[in-house]
């Protein structure tokens, strides 16, 4: 083999600790060898997407390796899985379905990992610092970590995830790497409205926009505010991931890799400088949604999981504006947001509301919405993107508030202003 | 070759990447993904060429899931490395002896590929184009 092994790793592979650390290594040297990689690197943590049932090969895969005895070598989380096993009455599949994706859930607990079930591990506390090498599988949780925390992962994905976890290894290539992390394609934001630049509905659009665009180069945004917070970046990479393949993005003044355009660049050419106007940008927002504006049938939030800060701004609008009977309004979030929003007393008159809260999982990656036909509306990218494959519902975008009072009103609210240039 | 092993089939060219989650269904091996300009087609025992993947992670499982239904692609052929299509098929071969081999041809060979050419993929990586009737 070509790749260049420790002892450890030799020994590893030739089954001196257990066959599912063998399994594991044959698996990450194998992929190393895809990459063009010449060894493998430590990784301080991961976490794992391979949780969630999607039918029976995950099973047969985890199960293998909890038979051979494997076990974590890092601090792991884990990603959501198909049910809420707080509320393990929200989903809607088979009895056989549900008992096979508990198993799933029960087969990685055995193995180490923390039962996190969230796809916002850094917002739950697993944020590994500026260049620390991890292993992470969930395309929004890859670019976060990437761009926001400046962490370094590759673009992991089920069954490597684990083989990374239970070896503490990963195959040194990619975006592991320095030179790998360079800056290529300049999108500079032209002509936006400061209070268009302030909301979060611009994340996930412009997300959506340059995910589809930059191929597989590292996009690099000019022209964000310095104060652009947290969850309006976790939008912008998740609909980014969901849009193309983005693992990495600098956003110049913002992310940490990123104090300047140049720092970004890594002092050499940009292999391309485009200008994104108020134009280009609300033409993508249309593209997020497959129906024209009407009436509405449901509203999911939470893609990635909901955070405090956005539950903090969620609670006013439902105070002013309730969602009307009919529309089926639903937020995913995780434990600990949950517990956070419990001791306010915020979950409580949300569901008072008729809001209905969602742990452990969402719902684009498993049955569980009550709505069957229809119109869903969203201010998640990453649920405009999945909502139509993986529900069979027609989808329709829009901001926090925009979907709020729709959920009153049963039809699609528009805010005027929102995407008038400045 | 990122996936060794030989195949042949009718080709099958996604014109654009292809999100595997929300994009195939594994039971069926159809392109399920609407936005998709090859939406309806299936990749059973074709040989499914496409540039690369795009979206989640999960993709790798939707591979192993449709490979372990008999509903997967014959081969994949890609104009670029894609480490989490090549990772369903690793996984594969770890788990049920059997996985469609997953090459990246070369730049010539990729825009000669047609949808319903037969294609054959040698065990070293050749790719061969017999165009039909022309």
């Amino acid at each position: 083999m070509s790749v260049e092994l420790s002892d450890r790793d030799r020994a590893r592979h030739g089954g001196e600790e257990g066959p599912a650390a063998a399994m594991s290594m044959r698996i990450l040297v194998a992929m190393a060898e895809v990459y063009g990689a010449e060894r493998l690197l430590d990784v301080s943590s991961a976490h794992i997407d391979g949780c969630l049932y999607h039918g029976d090969s995950g099973l047969d895969f985890a199960e293998r390796l909890v038979a051979g005895g494997g076990r974590v070598a890092v601090p792991t989380t884990l990603n959501v899985g198909a049910l809420d096993l707080l509320h393990p009455e929200n989903f809607r599949g088979s009895p056989q379905r549900a008992e096979r994706a508990r198993r799933l859930m029960s087969a990685y607990e055995a193995m180490g990992c923390q039962p996190s079930w969230t796809c916002a591990p850094y917002q739950a506390g697993h944020r590994p610092g500026l260049g620390e090498q991890v292993a992470w599988a969930e395309s929004n949780a890859i670019v976060f970590a990437n761009s926001v925390l400046g962490a370094r992962t590759n673009r992991y994905g089920d069954f490597i995830d684990i083989c990374a976890a239970l070896t503490g290894r990963a195959p040194a290539c990619g975006l592991h790497l320095d030179e790998n992390r360079r800056g290529e394609r300049v999108y500079r934001l032209s002509g936006l409205s400061p209070r268009l630049l302030a909301s979060a509905v611009l994340a996930p659009v412009l997300g959506y926009h340059v995910g589809a665009d930059c191929g597989r180069e590292v996009p690099v945004i000019v022209g964000l505010p310095a104060a652009t917070d947290e969850d309006f970046l976790k939008a912008l990479g998740a609909a980014a991931s969901s849009s193309g393949s983005v693992a990495l993005f600098h956003a110049v003044g913002v992310t940490p890799e990123a104090p300047t355009l140049e720092a970004a660049l890594h002092g050499e050419a940009p292999t391309a400088e485009l200008e994104l106007t108020a134009d280009d940008l609300r033409a993508t927002a249309d593209r997020l949604s497959t129906v024209p504006d009407g009436e509405i049938a449901a509203v999911a939030l939470g893609s990635p999981h909901f955070s405090l800060a956005e539950f903090e701004r969620l609670v006013p609008l439902v105070e002013r504006h309730a969602p009307a009977a009919r529309v089926e309004f639903v937020v995913c979030t995780h434990r600990l947001v949950l517990a956070a929003i419990e001791a306010r007393g915020w979950a409580e008159l949300l569901r008072e509301a008729g809001v209905r809260l969602v742990v452990d999982t969402c719902v684009v990656v498993t049955p569980i919405l009550r709505t069957v036909r229809g119109a869903l509306m969203t201010s998640s990218g990453k649920f405009a993107h999945y909502t139509q494959s993986n529900t069979g519902l027609e989808v329709v975008y829009g901001s926090l508030e925009e979907c709020v009072r729709s959920a009153a009103a049963g039809r699609v609210w528009r805010d005027p202003e929102l995407w008038g240039s400045g | 070759m990122l996936v060794p092993g030989a195949a042949a089939g009718a080709a099958l060219v996604l014109e654009e990447p292809l999100s595997l989650w929300g994009g195939l269904d594994p039971v069926t091996g159809e392109v399920i993904d609407r936005r998709h300009p090859q939406v309806g087609e299936t990749v059973r025992d074709r040989i499914v060429v496409m540039p690369f993947g795009r979206g989640s992670s999960s993709a790798s499982s939707v591979l192993l899931e449709a490979v372990r239904l008999r509903s997967g692609p014959a081969a994949l052929l890609l104009a670029e490395v894609d480490g989490i299509l090549a990772l369903g098929a690793v996984v594969a071969r770890e788990l049920y002896d059997r996985a469609p081999p997953v090459a990246v041809v070369p730049a010539e060979d990729y825009g000669r590929l047609e949808t319903g050419a037969v294609v054959t993929l040698s065990p070293r990586g050749t790719v061969t184009i017999e165009t039909g009737e022309s």
